[in-house]
């Protein structure tokens, strides 16, 4: 299988203000986030990242995604290096996260038309994905009405549909179902089954252990920033449900029971 | 143009023109808000300085001679009072402030003769004129003023020796059009540096700041476009959109200007042909550049779009005072090493656009100085786009 997306000893720290220092009852002026990690995915698998808060996973998908730059290490992504040519590596992935917000002022229309041509897609092109994916998300009933006057659930979907108009063969979702009632998530984690039906490659990050079951092929467990685990999700349940695996792995690294 | 750079730009004019409330406020409230204020302004203080139509009324102990015979030609209409008693009742009216009369005036008896054998070195005091007048009664306050002037005319002509400029008219050799570029020169500088500043202002950490804040540009971010086409995009928007701002203002002072200065017809922006009119299009193109690109740059640094409103306001200060040094005439330099000071440059070519003695070498000294000084703000912006400390700073 081909390694479409190569981790290499990512690493990147952060500096601490003083405020900081005061609410995290620490010293510490520098924060390691991710330190030294290293994983691969596999054209057409779904790899997951699972972890608690402040584990490191968001830091590594933006890092994925070009949106910062790692201390050391690098991502290759279909063998363009994130380091060296971000511009590129931002044609051909899709990223997702909670942190990128759309404009309030415009329609889900106005938007995939304007991401759409930042992306360099065709009109005609974009017209028919625009339509097939507005159908989908059932997105067209709310086509033309302000992104301000959407739900939580009908933002996420217009999210979800922008960070892939162009149709990318690489797809990084941050916590793709965070705060989305039922419905709309079996919305999206059908979406990304399909997806990995069409041979897509996807990095999900999430810490809702049905999720990484449902559709994930392989999954990593990062603990302090670093890769505690990575194996199939098969030989990870073998003997233990995924979530009991998990607080076991946690405990061996962190010094932490769950019992 | 880039086409990912036109995308930009295209979003930013849409953000704009299509929120009503936005071309509101920044397009057509300045310009007429100036215009209206300008214009009640003018109306105000011409009915202050003129008065109206009718006279101050004065009531008059012992009225001489001199001042009755000026008849309808005196600014002030007399009306005879004699006793005590009619003196206390018109004190205590213009006390309350009431009555029909502005003002009480007391001459001494024979007062014209007094006057005439008068000798100032005999060391005797002199005749006395008492007005009584109400100083918190604007009507009693003028007429007070008017009084006192008839009185010094009275007793300048007394002593008439010389006259200076008789008949006042014919002297001012300067045409109209030259004192109708002096006074546009002096006032409208410092307005279009404040007017052009505040267009900026309006949208620039708005769409700035404000898309940093939202999270809207990190959402930009992880496309493929280019941090340079998305700074110059942005700048290039922006500075449309600003100077359309500072149209609206720039018209609607033009047009209130001689309402403000009383329908005064030396006030006549005719005297500027399209040399001038196109000379100004220049420096104030490549001034909103520069605003636009300082404004921005402060605007990327900032947390939110109070952050950004609050540490330009500075910024905005120092424009406005490098609009004021043209009303003074020793911080008006000549040298063109002088306009390579960006908004310095811009204030001082306007005064020499609208003084009808510009200066083509400064104002290409200014406009290319803006443009490089624009330039290097696209660079730092662009740095500014690709540093994740700045743009994910909270």
């Amino acid at each position: 299988m081909k390694e479409l997306l190569q981790v290499r000893d990512l690493k990147k720290t952060f500096k601490i203000s003083a405020k900081q220092q005061k609410i995290q009852k620490t010293k510490e002026k520098i924060k390691v986030a991710v330190n030294h990690l290293s994983f691969t995915a596999y054209q057409g698998e779904v790899f997951g990242l699972l972890g608690s808060n402040g584990a490191g996973k968001t830091t590594t998908l933006r890092m994925m995604a070009s949106l910062i730059t790692p201390d050391e290490g690098d991502v290759l992504v279909d063998g363009t290096s994130v380091v060296q040519n971000p511009n590129e590596v931002r044609r051909k992935i899709g990223f997702l996260t909670s942190e990128l917000k759309l404009e309030e002022f415009f329609t889900p229309n106005y938007l995939f038309d304007f991401f759409s041509e930042l992306h360099g897609v065709d009109k005609e092109t974009a017209r028919r994905r625009k339509q097939q994916l507005f159908d989908k998300f059932q997105i067209s009933e709310f086509a033309e009405v302000k992104v301000a006057n959407l739900s939580t659930g009908m933002k996420q979907k217009v999210s979800l549909v922008v960070s892939i108009v162009h149709n990318p063969d690489i797809i990084i979702f941050d916590e793709p179902t965070n705060g989305l009632d039922v419905l709309t998530a079996k919305v999206v984690t059908d979406f990304l089954l399909e997806l990995k039906s069409q041979g897509k490659t996807i990095v999900v990050s999430t810490h809702i252990f049905s999720l990484i079951e449902k559709i994930c092929d392989r999954v990593g467990v990062i603990i302090d920033g670093t890769m505690a685990v990575c194996d199939t999700l098969e030989h990870l349940t073998q003997e233990k449900p995924l979530e009991e695996k998990f607080f076991d792995i946690y405990a061996e690294k962190a010094g932490e029971s769950y019992e | 143009m880039n086409s990912n750079m036109m995308t930009v730009m295209k979003k930013e004019f849409t953000r704009f023109f299509t929120d009503k409330r936005m071309v509101l406020t920044t397009l057509l409230m300045p310009g007429l808000m100036i215009y209206l204020l300008y214009s009640v302004m003018g109306q105000g203080l011409s009915s202050q300085f003129a008065g109206g139509d009718e006279k101050p009324r004065a009531q008059v102990v012992s009225l001489p001679a001199s001042m009755e015979s000026m008849g309808e030609d005196a600014p002030l209409e007399f009306t005879k009072l004699s006793g005590q008693q009619e003196q206390e009742a018109a004190k205590e009216a213009l006390a309350e402030g009431d009555g029909d009369y502005q003002l009480l005036v007391c001459f001494p008896e024979n007062f014209d003769e007094a006057v005439a054998a008068y000798e100032v070195t005999s060391g005797q005091p002199a005749p006395a004129v008492e007005i009584y007048y109400n100083s918190s009664d604007t009507d009693s306050q003028q007429a007070y003023t008017v009084m006192t002037k008839v009185l010094d005319s009275y007793e300048s002509a007394l002593a008439n020796k010389f006259d200076i400029n008789p008949g006042g008219e014919g002297y001012d050799l300067a045409s109209e059009e030259d004192i109708s570029a002096q006074m546009f020169s002096m006032m409208v500088p410092m307005l279009m540096m404040a007017f052009l500043f505040s267009g900026c202002m309006a949208i620039a950490p708005e769409s700035i700041a404000g898309e940093k804040e939202r999270g809207t540009i990190a959402t930009l971010l992880v496309t493929p476009l280019k941090r340079s086409h998305l700074a110059l995009g942005k700048i290039l928007s922006l500075s449309v959109i600003a100077i359309l701002s500072g149209l609206s203002s720039f018209l609607g002072t033009m047009l209130s200007l001689p309402k403000l200065m009383g329908d005064s017809e030396m006030m006549n922006a005719n005297v500027y042909g399209v040399t001038e009119y196109v000379m100004l299009l220049l420096v104030i193109l490549s001034t909103v550049l520069v605003i636009v690109a300082v404004v921005s740059i402060i605007s990327a640094f900032a947390k939110n779009v109070k952050e950004a409103t609050g540490w330009v306001t500075p910024i905005m200060i120092v424009s406005m005072l490098f609009g004021v040094t043209t009303m003074v005439d020793s911080l008006s330099k000549t040298e063109p090493v002088w306009f390579l000071i960006p908004l310095y440059n811009s204030a001082q070519c306007m005064n020499g656009i609208f003084s009808l003695e510009m200066d083509m070498v400064n104002i290409a000294v200014t406009v290319a100085s803006n443009l490089v000084y624009a330039g290097i703000g696209v660079v730092v912006l662009t740095k500014m786009f690709d540093s994740e400390k700045v743009m994910f700073s909270k």
